[in-house]
């Protein structure tokens, strides 16, 4: 039994339904009670999906449990065929049905449904997300992918981008793009935006790109030992590590990259030289994410910013060999846990001058007053930009560049602070001059409409109960409200009258 | 108050007929209701006994990690205890024992069961006696299941009050009033100033601290300020209380009815109700006014979530003037909503339960000008160009009593109005 505060992974299925939701004419039934549908709004919502995802959910009760838990999965597997008519299915249970061992794969094969059902065992008591989405895209290629004729040695896939995918969507779009610009054709991108169908022909690529290990590194191993077909190790994300990716993809696809790395590099490597990021040098950086994201964000810190590593770490237990083996080299100690109480002391301990973290290490950063940049998920709202803003390729490294910066003092502000050091509005202890967040709240004399009004003690009282970053704008329009109506003492009635007459 | 129970008889809506459906639920289980509840109870602790999907849940439902060290936490089964490899009544008093240790803050700690732990048939209730012979009197322990077998999203208060309310002591004073259901602390202080100014003597269930808690005895009557407290009610009842039957309070309507039950029963005068009230109610109708214009004539569809949606659907219809299309509801009390159903429009749709796809399909028939809806549907249905308010927010905001009609209409309006103004 383990405590746990805020999770960095959720279950397998949750991993599953990202793989099924990044695809098209695939269904996912799923053996599951009621409030396990709240799944859905992760996509709808953070990823701003306009259709539910392709789950269809039993939730099954209490009284169900006493009677037939098993007739209603596939009274559900047949309703959801017979509406959604998919190319095919995957089944399998949440934590609860895992217990109650109905065995979804045998009860769907009994319907004799004329599409592939495929069976899915994600045990929720030991493994997670990742895991979940990588074993279900493993699944789902073994089951489908079929012998086919060999196209050109310049032909592709790409696997690995899925639903809720850190980037994933933009990413997608800038290695497509420098890809085309290589002579690389690209034949299926999966599982994201690909159908079962398009699965079948996985193997008439002659290689594959392994692009999110997380997810894809099951099936491209899949594909290299069955169908002979070699993948991508580099991820290409930093200038240095595109320029890599793109002569291994170039060696796999018998061509030369050597032109298309002499015209391309992105503004990356003039904004690192150019002398307003002099004051870059030597930032203290902790990164923490997914061992992909994380181990290239630590690369991309050193060798492109020029900024100390202090520190590194990652929730992926799957990848943490290598995340050690690296931070052997950047010659500090690798933090490989689940636990964000373990992080957040780390992050004190050491107290960098810039995280790198997923949305979890932006709240600690921002308890502890650290800047923070987002390089991985876990994923918020924010992290689906309307604007492309890949982490890959060369326009994901001036993303980065940007990203990173940002939080940080400006380079010519951070110059004159030098100068002046002790200066009263000049000093160490100021916020970036862009940036408000440490500025402290003023109480705000200067803000009273009427200096004859007066609060009386219960209406005060009042004012607080209000949420504070709506107080400041009830104050005020009780102040005018008080004003133009020629009351001096401000009551608690006096405080709704005002809210009634202003609210429309 | 004459005209209201006029109107009372002309409409109704208790013998109509209701389609019960049993399909695929789109709903959040009771353990969703720990995000506001630990908000309300300040020194009380929520320790979810369950999954890596229960902590997912609550987390995702939080609306993502608002706090950085929050007051609720899982306590996640794993296969060893699962395989008896440990034992699992050992592996709870650890965690708890690490937890109280780190929030020595903690005055009462709820340990609450999930689907996972209602299935294996873990026995948190012997394990909070257990804890309670360590820790009391510096913590209570108490043990309630959210899990979504048994519990629909709200229904986890009720689970949680009720387990409150076995606990309370026995009240032996004069004729005291007990308001059930967990409100913002500025519409409690509102209710408070109205009823102790009628000369009513007021408590709430729950207090906001653990040593706030309301005594409860043969001389209490209750009055439920939220619509989903069966099993609170049940319990209250139990230790003797008498329960007061009024709508719920939304709009100035429904407030000012819910008010006279109470004042009524204490015998307070008509002169002195009218001379409490009826300011604050002239503030609501003003409020309310406004939004007619906007939303009168419009057709809403609730779609089945928090079971506030009847008393929500009466306040729309009856103060705003809108026009119902499907109140949808996870379950109908009844008794307990006699005089909502009595109070809406007859031949209004009402449908308790779920299956969301062919609810779905009514709904895209209807076209509604505004749609009622959880999380994981408003995008899609958005999508579809149709217009909708999240349901939670209705869970979340202070809608209850006179000053908060207003804002409880604004929630419905505003995106229609934002339909309406955007020209993208």
């Amino acid at each position: 039994m383990q405590l746990t505060l805020w999770t960095y992974e959720g279950p397998p299925h949750i991993g599953a339904m990202r793989v099924a939701t990044g695809m098209m004419g695939l269904h996912y039934v799923l053996h599951a009670p009621q409030g396990d549908t709240y799944a859905d709004l992760l996509f709808t919502m953070i990823e701003r999906r306009d259709r539910r995802p392709p789950v269809t959910y039993t939730t099954f009760q209490a009284r169900d449990l006493g009677g037939d838990t098993a007739e209603l999965f596939k009274t559900s597997c047949a309703a959801a065929y017979e509406r959604f008519k998919p190319e095919a299915m995957i089944v399998g249970a949440s934590c609860t049905a895992e217990l109650i061992q109905d065995d979804p794969g045998g009860l769907a094969s009994t319907l004799g449904l004329p599409i592939p059902v495929i069976a899915l065992e994600l045990p929720a008591y030991q493994k997670k997300e990742n895991w979940g989405a990588s074993e279900t895209f493993y699944r789902l290629v073994r089951a489908l992918a079929k012998p086919g004729t060999k196209r050109a040695a310049n032909t592709c896939n790409i696997l690995g981008p899925s639903a809720l995918g850190f980037r994933n969507r933009d990413d997608i779009v800038e290695i497509k793009r420098l890809l085309t610009t290589l002579g690389v054709e690209v034949l299926v991108t999966a599982p994201m935006s690909a159908s079962p169908s398009d699965l079948v022909k996985l193997p008439e690529a002659a290689f594959n790109i392994s692009l999110y290990p997380e997810v894809s590194d099951g099936a491209a191993r899949f594909l290299e030992k069955n169908f002979d077909q070699k993948f991508t190790k580099t991820i290409p994300i930093g200038v240095g590590a595109t320029r890599k990716f793109l002569t291994e993809v170039a060696a796999l696809a018998g061509l030369d990259a050597t032109e298309l790395i002499a015209q391309e590099q992105g503004r990356l490597p003039w904004y690192s030289k150019s002398v307003d990021s002099t004051y870059l040098t030597g930032k203290r950086v902790f990164v923490f994410g997914d061992a992909t994201h994380a181990m290239a964000a630590a690369l991309m810190a050193k060798n492109e910013l020029a900024f100390d590593v202090v520190g590194i770490g990652t929730y992926s237990r799957e990848f943490a060999k290598s995340v050690r083996e690296l931070a052997a080299e950047l010659g500090v100690e690798a933090l490989i846990t689940d636990d964000y109480l373990d992080v957040e002391a780390k992050v004190a301990e050491l107290q960098p001058d810039l995280v790198l973290g997923t949305q979890m290490e932006r709240h600690i950063a921002k308890r502890l007053g650290v800047p923070c940049a987002v390089i991985s998920a876990p994923v918020h709202v924010q992290d689906f930009p309307a604007r492309f803003s890949p982490h890959m390729g060369f326009e994901g490294a001036n993303v980065i560049f940007d990203t990173w910066v940002h939080p940080l003092m400006m380079g010519l502000e951070e110059h004159l602070l030098h100068m002046f050091r002790d200066d009263f509005e000049f000093n160490e202890g100021a916020a970036p001059s862009h940036l408000g967040h440490q500025k402290q709240e003023t109480a705000a004399p200067g803000n009273v409409v009427n200096a004859t009004l007066n609060w009386l003690p219960d209406a005060e009282a009042e004012l607080k109960k209000i949420p504070f970053f709506v107080r400041k704008k009830a104050r005020r329009n009780t102040e005018t409200y008080a004003a133009n109506h020629g009351v001096n003492h401000i009551t608690v009635e006096t405080l709704y009258d005002a809210k009634a007459h202003f609210s429309k | 108050m004459n005209i209201i129970a006029k109107n009372i008889k002309a409409a109704g809506c208790e013998t109509a007929p209701v389609l019960r459906e049993r399909g695929q639920r789109e709903v959040f289980c009771g353990l969703t209701s720990i995000v506001w509840l630990h908000r309300k109870i300040q020194d009380a602790f929520f320790l979810v006994v369950g999954s890596r999907t229960c902590a997912h849940l609550v987390q995702s439902a939080a609306g993502v990690m608002i706090f950085a060290e929050p007051r609720f936490a899982t306590a996640i089964i794993d296969e060893r205890d699962l395989a008896g490899l440990a034992d699992i009544d050992d592996e709870l008093d650890r965690v708890v024992n690490r937890l109280l240790e780190r929030r020595p803050e903690i005055r009462m700690l709820f340990l609450v069961g999930s689907c996972p732990s209602e299935v294996i048939k873990l026995d948190l209730k012997r394990a909070a006696s257990r804890l309670n012979r360590q820790h009391l009197p510096n913590v209570r322990v108490l043990n309630y299941s959210g899990s979504g077998i048994e519990t629909t999203f709200t229904q986890g208060e009720d689970a949680c009050l009720a387990s409150l309310a076995e606990d309370l002591p026995k009240y032996t004073g004069k004729a005291n009033l007990v308001i059930a259901g967990s409100l913002p602390d500025a519409v409690e202080d509102q209710f408070t100033r109205y009823l102790e100014e009628m000369g009513i003597d007021v408590s709430f269930l729950p207090g906001r601290r653990s040593n706030a808690m309301p005594a409860i005895g043969p001389n209490t009557v209750f009055l439920m300020a939220q619509p989903f407290l069966g099993d609170t009610a049940r319990v209250l009842k139990e230790k003797g209380a008498a329960a007061l039957q009024a709508p719920f309070p939304f709009g100035a309507e429904g407030t000012t009815l819910w008010l006279k039950a109470a004042a009524t029963h204490f015998g307070v005068s008509d002169a002195v109700f009218k001379k409490v009230t009826s300011a604050p109610r002239q503030r609501a109708e003003l409020a309310l006014s406004k939004f007619k214009k906007s939303l009168g004539g419009k057709s809403i569809f609730f779609f089945p979530d928090s079971q506030l949606e009847l008393p929500l659907a009466r306040f729309a219809s009856r103060e705003l003037d809108m026009e119902l299309v499907e109140v949808g509801t996870p379950y109908l009390h009844t008794q307990h909503m006699a005089q909502e159903l009595a109070l809406l429009p007859a031949g209004t749709m009402l449908s308790e339960g779920q299956d969301v796809d062919k609810q779905l399909d009514r709904c895209r028939a209807a076209r509604p000008d505004i749609t009622v809806c959880g999380l994981g549907l408003a995008n899609p249905l958005e999508a579809e160009g149709l217009t909708t308010k999240w349901s939670i927010e209705l869970v979340f905001s202070p809608i209850h009593g006179y000053e908060q009609a207003g804002d409880l209409a604004g929630l419905f309006a505003r995106p229609i109005a934002r339909s309406e103004r955007l020209a993208v």
